[in-house]
């Protein structure tokens, strides 16, 4: 043995330099996991190393944190359920050095652990409680123990009130973000308590809160605020802003979308002071006027502003045009009233614009996008989804003139093989949207496969034209995809399958309605894309147990999966179970499945934390059964919608609901 | 009125003397009394500019009718007396000893007479040197028996106690005296005139009042005779020089504890507990608190002061404090370091999760007591807390909640004062009384 150490030259390495080999391995998890398998002190080096960590289950915790000492995050999110023991032991092995805990969409603690944790971890400075919707006052109380807390989030705990904020406000004196975003029960003076006794905030999420003006006056006296967001309060209104003087002077983002009641004379008073305003979203709010825009004409510091779903003018737009600012970031996405001639304005303007978003704008055409391309030229993301009067001449102008894109929304649009082949010039494309772009075929698909080598995202959505060559082509030349939908194209058989598994970054798949696959080209994906985490194969009538079995043995990252529609039987679904990942399952309309069947599945699959099931199943189910998984941390949801009718394939666009993938 | 004695050197002296023997008095609102005293100022020279009206009037007019010269004297004397009862009144809030023990010794003036004539033998000498007037007045006006004549003085000024602070124990209080039976003459008042909403009636109109004072302003109307400063002031049937009978009230209601036929008779003091008794315990509870909807009133003070405190929710702080308005809360803890919102234990119990049943009643038991170390934690640690404490006795919270002490703890009596005194005599003199109510519950000893 002594030998074998010496022998060892990483004995001669320092510590910190392994340790500094191995924070360039932290993206790749199987990296890691190899290397410490590799020998005892690499393993003991590892354990040292790693000061983050995302358990899958409470009851692995135990082992985990004996070997890991120095956790600093940890993650519960994907633990179904959280147990106040689970808490307390958490706070007693990490005492001083837990920095971080997220319990986002981990139901079941309580009041008492979360005080354990708060009163034993001295240091912890983060603390993500969203969506828990129980969560009561008390359990704020217990929070506002954590006296170092600088972050914390409370998103979606709708039963937590004024109190229950302001024990946190006395308590958490250091606090520097907060999110509060549907608190329904927190009003004005929880969070004017809040901006009085926490001096230190600089991001404050206040979205859909019933407050109003009253608490916005101690807001404004914040003196580090930088992110305030105040999406969907309808509370505020121009008439109390315009007793506002100023607003923060220190604001760098705004988010006042949602606010109707918020015109051109009230957000003055809410930025006037903030000349370093860079982020500003006005969202589904007043319409965009000139004498609205003209309130942000002095802000040089602007760069990224977004009107999702304002009604807008011509003047409006023109008049952003005169901004001082050079914008980065323009997204008109389903504006109303956004012509060729206002979105000329803006963009010859505005040269620098990196982002640019004009989805679903109906009425421009191709001379927009003319414009575009010739004054923006260093545009990285162009969103041109269902702009439908854009002819497919005009998509070659996009990969004429901007060749830095990296991303590309083409979805519903007239682009066809022809301008597919001059998109196929970004060569930093990384992800590139066609989905129901009916004009396309493999030929310009070939194009993209040989030219945008970086693509990681590519959405084909009832491309229908679609074939295994196309899929081979982007399968071989871009090797780092992670994420490709081929749902409902209708041609793609295991062929595209077998050329998808030569890529071992894939994480999803979708071939939802791709009837030709089977469990074969399954088996090569499963075998050959070892990080997949997403599955979709409904509506696969091929795929049967013999799919499940080589999914169940090697894709052990699978976390969701969609069989409805298959032809996979209760066997199939039980070999599932050895896959510890797997928390979210869809099974509608599956032929072979039997109650006894389900119930042995749900029993096995520990980890389950939503599945969808015919509501038929509800009542042959056992009702100790559900209510033992619900307790275990599974979520139900069950569905009686009737198997549609075939669709007809001339009229499915007006189906929206199908159209969500 | 035993004030009268202290307050005959300022009538005499001037305004400044009257500051500074008042300043040797403790207890007392600097601020409410200057503003009485600017108040003062202000009358005292209209009055004076009135005069050199009048003065200069007679160098014109020379040779008009005596009845003038009538009015302006009745117009001078009027104001002269407003200024001096306005004086009384703002030395009587100086007297907090002598306020004390008047009610609780001596419910009445008439008893004051006899037993107040040793305790301060100088009391009723300069009051009638003082105010010659109010021994003319009090002309007979009311139809009503002799008892009512009483309230007159007293009554309508004990009902401003009952009015601003609610004394509900004032039964209570009387239990504690031990008057022999037969010292003292027992009076019982029907149903019809307990309940009857005016006590006082104009002879010539008879329009009803509830104030003597009212009656007597109301009369002003009906011709100059009215108008004269005896009958303007107040009556002052017994002068003190002969000692009267005390008078007790029994209720009518046979049976009660209150009838004089009851075996273990208590009689009751004054006209106003007459009245409050026998709406209390007799009669139907017809106001109902509009917030809770649950509690019932026969007496309309009780309403009110039930109302002031009623709410469900009862917004608490670490430091004990509580308060019926969440805002108010919230102010309180915007302003004091280390005071938080203390949350109510049934909501801390927190339901633990159903798959914890293992640990699941342990863990809830201990949320629980966890639960109060935290809030006892919280109020101990912060040092602040006895600086700012507001309100003394925060170590008793069971005699901090009761509606009486709060009352008095909170709202002196002053609040009403800066009105004008003769524009409407009641409020006037329920600051007098008001005042000097407030005062026996901090000077305890």
């Amino acid at each position: 043995m002594k030998k074998q150490k010496q022998d060892n030259p990483f004995n001669l390495v320092a510590e910190e330099i392994i340790f500094i080999i191995l924070d360039l391995l932290n993206r790749n998890s199987l990296a890691i996991k190899s290397f410490s398998l590799v020998c005892k002190s690499f393993y003991a080096v590892e354990s040292k190393h790693r000061c983050s960590l995302k358990p899958l289950r409470q009851e692995r915790l135990p082992a985990l944190l004996s070997r890991y000492p120095n956790i600093t995050h940890l993650d519960l999110t994907l633990c179904s359920r959280v147990s106040d023991a689970s808490l307390s032991l958490v706070s007693h092995s990490c005492a001083s050095s837990l920095r971080s805990i997220d319990f986002s969409r981990t139901p079941l603690f309580s009041t008492y652990g979360l005080l354990r944790l708060a009163l034993n971890c001295k240091n912890i400075v983060e603390i993500d409680l969203s969506n828990a919707t129980e969560l009561k006052d008390s359990a704020l109380a217990a929070v506002a123990e954590a006296k170092n807390l600088e972050k914390l989030s409370l998103a979606r705990c709708k039963s937590i009130t004024d109190m229950g904020v302001g024990c946190v406000a006395v308590g958490c004196r250091k606090l520097r973000f907060i999110c509060l975003k549907w608190c329904f029960g927190v009003g004005d003076l929880g969070i004017g308590l809040l901006a009085v006794k926490c001096k230190h905030l600089c991001f404050l999420d206040l979205s859909y809160l019933p407050i109003t003006n009253k608490c916005l006056s101690s807001i404004s006296k914040l003196q580090h605020l930088e992110e305030l967001i105040l999406e969907g309060c309808f509370g505020i209104e121009d008439d109390s802003l315009a007793v506002l003087k100023h607003g923060c002077n220190s604001l760098k983002s705004l988010d006042v979308s949602t606010c109707q009641n918020i015109s051109h004379n009230g957000l003055p008073s809410l930025i006037n002071g903030a000349l370093g305003l860079r982020q500003l979203t006005l969202a589904h709010g007043s319409p965009v006027t000139s004498s609205l825009a003209d309130c942000l004409r002095k802000h040089s510091m602007l760069q990224s502003v977004k009107l999702d779903g304002c009604f807008v003018t011509d003047d409006g737009l023109k008049t952003i045009g005169n901004w001082c600012a050079s914008l980065r970031e323009l997204s008109l996405s389903k504006c109303l009233g956004v012509t060729d001639e206002g979105l000329s304005s803006v963009v010859t303007k505005h040269r620098d614009l990196r982002k640019l978003d004009i989805t679903c704008c109906r009425k421009i055409t191709d001379a927009s996008i003319a414009s575009i391309t010739n004054s923006c030229k260093s545009l990285t993301s162009l969103r041109v989804e269902s702009c439908t009067l854009v002819t497919r001449e005009a998509f070659v102008l996009i990969g004429q003139r901007c060749h830095l894109l990296e991303e590309l929304d083409l979805t519903d649009n007239e682009v066809d093989d022809k301008g597919l082949k001059y998109i196929s010039r970004c060569s930093e494309l990384s992800s590139l949207k066609l989905g129901i772009c009916l004009n396309i075929t493999d030929e310009g698909l070939i194009h993209i496969g040989k030219g945008c080598s970086k693509l990681v995202e590519l959405d084909l959505y009832r491309s229908e034209e679609i074939t295994d060559s196309a899929i081979l082509a982007i399968a071989q030349g871009c090797p780092g995809l992670e994420m490709i939908n081929m749902a409902y194209c209708k041609y793609i058989t295991d062929r595209s399958l077998l050329s998808l598994s030569k890529c071992p970054q894939l994480k999803t798949l979708e071939s939802r309605g791709c009837s030709l696959i089977t469990s074969l080209g399954l088996k090569a994906v499963a075998v050959g894309c070892k990080e997949l985490t997403k599955l979709d194969i409904k509506k696969c009538h091929n795929i049967d147990d013999a799919g499940m079995l080589p999914l169940a043995r090697f894709s052990q990252n699978l976390r969701q999966i969609n069989l409805s529609h298959s032809s996979v039987t209760d066997i199939g679904l039980l070999s599932l179970s050895s896959i510890s990942c797997l928390q979210n399952m869809t099974i509608l309309h599956l032929k072979g499945l039997t109650p006894a069947g389900l119930a042995a599945v749900l029993l096995a699959c520990g980890g389950l934390k939503k599945v969808k099931l015919q509501a038929t199943f509800r009542w042959l189910l056992p009702l100790r059964l559900v209510q033992y998984l619900e307790s275990r941390g599974c979520m139900f949801q069950w569905k009686d919608k009737v198997l549609q009718e075939k669709l007809d394939p001339k009229c499915w666009k007006l189906q929206l609901e199908d159209l969500m993938p | 009125m035993l004030s009268d004695n202290r307050i005959k050197a300022p009538v005499q002296d001037g305004v400044v003397n009257q500051l500074v023997q008042a300043s040797k008095v403790q207890d007392w609102d600097p601020s409410a009394m200057l503003d009485n005293l600017s108040f003062l100022e202000q009358k005292i020279h209209q009055l004076q500019d009135l005069v050199h009206l009048i003065i200069g009037r007679k160098g014109q007019v020379l040779g008009r009718p005596d009845e003038l010269v009538v009015q302006q004297q009745q117009l001078v004397t009027a104001d002269l007396t407003s200024i001096i009862v306005q004086l009384i009144s703002t030395a009587g809030s100086l007297l907090p000893s002598g306020k004390h023990t008047l009610p609780a010794a001596t419910p009445s003036l008439e008893q004051s007479g006899q037993f107040g004539g040793v305790v301060f033998p100088s009391a009723q000498g300069p009051l009638n040197d003082g105010f010659q007037p109010q021994n003319a007045g009090g002309s007979k006006v009311s139809g009503l028996p002799n008892s009512v004549d009483i309230s007159r003085k007293n009554g309508n000024e004990q009902n401003h106690i009952i009015e601003e602070h609610e004394l509900k124990d004032e039964e209570d209080v009387e239990e504690g005296e031990s008057l022999i039976p037969g010292t003292y003459e027992i009076l019982q008042l029907e149903k019809e005139e307990i309940l009857a909403p005016h006590t006082h009636f104009c002879t010539i109109c008879g329009k009803g009042f509830k104030r003597d004072a009212n009656l007597r302003m109301h009369m002003r109307g009906h011709g100059d005779e009215y108008k004269t400063p005896g009958a303007l002031a107040k009556p002052n049937k017994e002068s003190g020089s002969e000692p009267t009978i005390i008078k007790r009230y029994s209720c009518p209601y046979t049976g009660c504890k209150r009838n004089k036929d009851h075996k273990k008779f208590q009689p009751l003091k004054t006209i106003l507990c007459v009245k409050n008794h026998y709406k209390r315990t007799h009669c139907d509870k017809s106001y109902i608190c509009s917030r809770c909807n649950t509690k019932k009133f026969s007496v309309i003070a009780d309403l009110k002061t039930h109302e002031k405190h009623c709410g469900k929710d009862k917004w608490l702080c670490s430091c004990g404090t509580t308060f019926s308005r969440k805002d108010k809360l919230f102010g309180h803890i915007a302003l004091f370091q280390g005071h938080t919102p203390a949350i109510p234990l049934e909501e801390a119990k927190a339901p633990a999760g159903p798959s914890d049943q293992g640990d699941g009643n342990q863990s809830t038991n201990k949320v629980g007591s966890m639960n109060f170390n935290f809030s006892s934690n919280v109020s101990s640690e912060s040092e602040v807390q006895s600086s700012t404490d507001i309100k003394g006795s925060i170590d008793d919270p069971a005699g901090y909640f009761s509606p009486l002490s709060f009352d008095t703890c909170n709202f002196g009596g002053f609040h009403e004062f800066p009105r004008p005194p003769f524009d409407d005599s009641e409020s006037s003199l329920a600051f007098l009384l008001s005042g000097s109510c407030n005062y026996p519950q901090k000077s305890e000893d």
